[in-house]
């Protein structure tokens, strides 16, 4: 991908304290997102995706400084966005906008659709009276609901046809950016593509760009131009979505994806079970975070010299893996295959 | 031909509302056999929980009335018998698994005492008899350190933990039939491939029927034997796993295959069914489907008459007007034993 990116995050951390005892004193801090970058280019969609805890929604959210960040940066039409603040920040929020995975608790029950969608418009002086209704029955029909809809409260709506109005607040203000937060993971499966389709059409239609978190593989896969690989706060793997899954190379990827059940009762290809589960993102393991499940690092461990490996514990069992990704953290970097394809695994080539 | 351990005869359920009855489940006939996968199928509101819930008599009454139908397990219908008849099977002879594993454990008790309370109740053990029992339950499941998990509470555990915790206690008591409702939707797909493994162990080392109820046809290509998809409260199309995604015949079934994204396949825009799953207290004339099909032609046939299940090719009953040879199908029970050729996701097991 080339050209300017529309959006830019540059080694972003967000921390949350931990706070104990009377005096909440900080006994530590789960590192959500731990020093990751990405770039969206206009009209374009990268995919984000990982386990839960993974620090997959934190990202999104820091972003629109839904969250304060740590640290790092994010640049918006190369322009730092943390730095803006009062009116300068809120014309600069009209251009990025987010979708939410569960459309009963992001749209208020006490509101009507007309409201809802309308109160940006307002807001952000657009429009109003009459000419807001109007924007707003547009936007309805737009989205496949009846503009006469938007007298009526959300708890009328169906789950596919809420998630149609967030989609529709979300729009009303013609943002560049939209992060969508697992946008159809709460949806039935025959409304899910409806949604998906839908989503592609308004992107070709206004040039939006999407940053998608999504757990499910094979949607992301579908819906994005590239993708970026999370677990523990980091990006272990990024590249275009063909080259993604067709050609992985961290073996964290590897499990992923072939985790995902495949629709076919003759499965073709071979399963990889990962034991254990994502250890906690307040104590992650040190070096890199995914060596006491890899079985990489394992095999390569065999082939190695003693010297250059080391014992570990996990759970009841003694394992030994290379010396070097307990100790040291690897660096995201270009593997063999397409340029542009990067991971952060010391073994993988 | 072997017997079904539980067979389900035109089960019809209603919900009494203050807007009149709604109707969850309509003329469901359904057959599970010994060491073998049903898997039910449907989006929400299709009446595959219900269905479940009927089977174990979970359901308050009222508002729940069973209008009519059998449910035979080893010989008896459950429909039939009394409460306390009812409590002696449910958990010993069928168990059930939930989607949400924190909402089904009891958050105020240890692990331990509610395994123990299970054994208890239905095998007559106490003291160290029961929590030997329990320790190995949870030992079967592959958690680690039994003995000193029993004394955790649910709290203190991650959700797929606390899943292999649910499925420990369900099958503490040897059931014969295990009815696991979403038991891994809740979970992430690495955690999801270790429950599913573990069912498949676990059936194949005992025995179990399962009755999988589930939205996801990975999840069903994979673990079924047998297929069952429900669409507005009724069974539409029903076949071996094999049959039923090689040929699938019922205009829904065949439109849920289309819309989903399917790993490694060419990007292309989404095959979508228009509009959205009818409301139970406004189902359409006809077929439930016809609002939404693209078969759909100029005669009333499809609005005005619903058509039943009927056996549209050997061990595949379907249920739509446009069916080639639908119209001279002969109308019988459906009834599926079979055992699946391909052992499903032959794992390489990797790691600790």
């Amino acid at each position: 991908m080339s050209g300017a990116p529309l959006l830019e995050v540059r080694n972003l951390r967000t921390h949350f304290p931990i706070k104990r005892g009377l005096l909440q004193r900080v006994v530590g801090h789960v590192k959500a997102v731990d020093g990751i970058s990405f770039a969206v280019p206009p009209r374009k969609t990268l995919g984000l995706v990982g386990e839960s805890g993974c620090g997959k929604t934190t990202v999104g959210r820091t972003i629109l400084r839904l969250i304060p960040a740590t640290s790092g940066e994010v640049l918006f039409q190369g322009d730092d966005f943390f730095a803006h603040t009062g009116e300068d920040l809120r014309k600069l929020r009209r251009q990025m906008q987010i979708i939410f995975q569960d459309p009963m608790s992001s749209l208020n029950p006490r509101m009507t659709v007309g409201n809802i969608i309308g109160e940006p418009i307002v807001v952000h002086g657009i429009a109003k009276g009459r000419e807001k209704d109007d924007l707003v029955a547009s936007l309805l029909g737009r989205v496949g609901l009846d503009p006469s809809y938007s007298a009526r409260y959300p708890h009328e709506f169906s789950g596919g046809q809420r998630q149609r109005i967030g989609i529709a607040r979300a729009l009303a203000l013609s943002p560049s950016f939209i992060v969508c937060d697992e946008p159809v993971s709460a949806l039935d499966v025959s409304i899910q593509s409806q949604i998906l389709n839908l989503l592609q059409d308004l992107q070709e239609e206004r040039g939006i760009a999407f940053l998608f978190i999504a757990h499910n593989l094979a949607v992301v896969e579908h819906f994005c131009d590239e993708v970026a690989v999370m677990y523990l706060g980091r990006i272990v793997e990024k590249a275009t979505s063909k080259e993604l899954y067709g050609n992985p190379k961290h073996p964290y990827t590897k499990a992923l994806l072939s985790a995902v059940p495949d629709v076919d009762p003759r499965p073709k290809r071979e399963r990889i079970v990962l034991q254990g589960e994502v250890p906690s993102p307040s104590n992650p393991p040190s070096g890199c975070a995914f060596h006491p499940r890899c079985a990489l690092s394992r095999e390569a461990a065999r082939q190695a010299g003693v010297a250059e490996t080391t014992e570990i514990k996990v759970g009841n069992e003694r394992l030994r893996v290379l010396a070097k990704c307990v100790t040291q953290s690897p660096p995201l970097e270009q593997k063999e295959g397409e340029p542009g394809h990067v991971a952060a695994c010391w073994v993988s080539r | 031909m072997p017997e079904p351990l539980l067979q389900v005869r035109d089960l019809n359920v209603a919900f009494e509302t203050s807007r009149g009855d709604v109707r969850p489940v309509r003329d469901v006939n359904l057959a599970i056999y010994p060491g073998q996968t049903l898997a039910v199928v449907g989006e929400s509101g299709c009446g595959k929980s219900v269905t479940a819930m009927s089977i174990l008599q979970l359901l308050p009454k009222p508002p729940a009335k069973y209008l009519s139908g059998q449910i035979f397990f080893q010989g008896r219908d459950l429909l039939q018998l009394g409460e306390s008849e009812m409590r002696s099977i449910r958990g010993k002879d069928i168990a059930m698994i939930f989607q949400e594993p924190m909402t089904s454990l009891n958050p105020v008790y240890t692990i331990g005492d509610q395994i123990i309370e299970a054994v208890t109740l239905h095998q007559g053990k106490s003291g160290r008899a029961a929590s030997t029992i329990a320790e190995a339950a949870l030992a079967d499941v592959g958690i680690a350190d039994p003995a000193r998990r029993l004394g955790e509470y649910p709290h203190q555990m991650s959700g797929g933990m606390r899943q292999r915790v649910m499925i420990a206690m369900a099958l503490s008591c040897q059931p014969k039939l295990l009815i696991a409702d979403e038991p891994t939707t809740a979970l992430d797909v690495t955690i999801q491939a270790q429950i599913l493994e573990l069912l498949r162990k676990l059936q194949k080392e005992r025995n179990m029927a399962i009755m999988l109820i589930t939205h996801d046809l990975g999840v069903v290509a994979e673990n079924a034997d047998s297929v069952a998809v429900m669409y507005a409260s009724r069974v539409v199309e029903t076949a071996t796993v094999e049959e039923l995604f090689d040929h699938p015949v019922h205009p829904y079934t065949e439109g849920l295959f289309k819309s989903i994204p399917k790993l490694g396949a060419d990007r292309h825009r989404l095959d979508t069914i228009p509009g959205t799953v009818p409301n139970p207290q406004r189902f359409p004339g006809g077929c439930k489907f016809h609002p939404r099909c693209h078969r759909m032609q100029g005669d009333q046939t499809c609005s005005s008459v619903e058509p039943n299940l009927r056996e549209v090719k050997q061990k595949h009953w379907a249920s739509c007007h446009r069916i080639d040879g639908y119209q001279t199908a002969a109308v019988t029970v459906p009834s599926i034993s079979h055992k699946r050729q391909v052992t499903a996701g032959a794992a390489t097991e990797v790691s600790a």
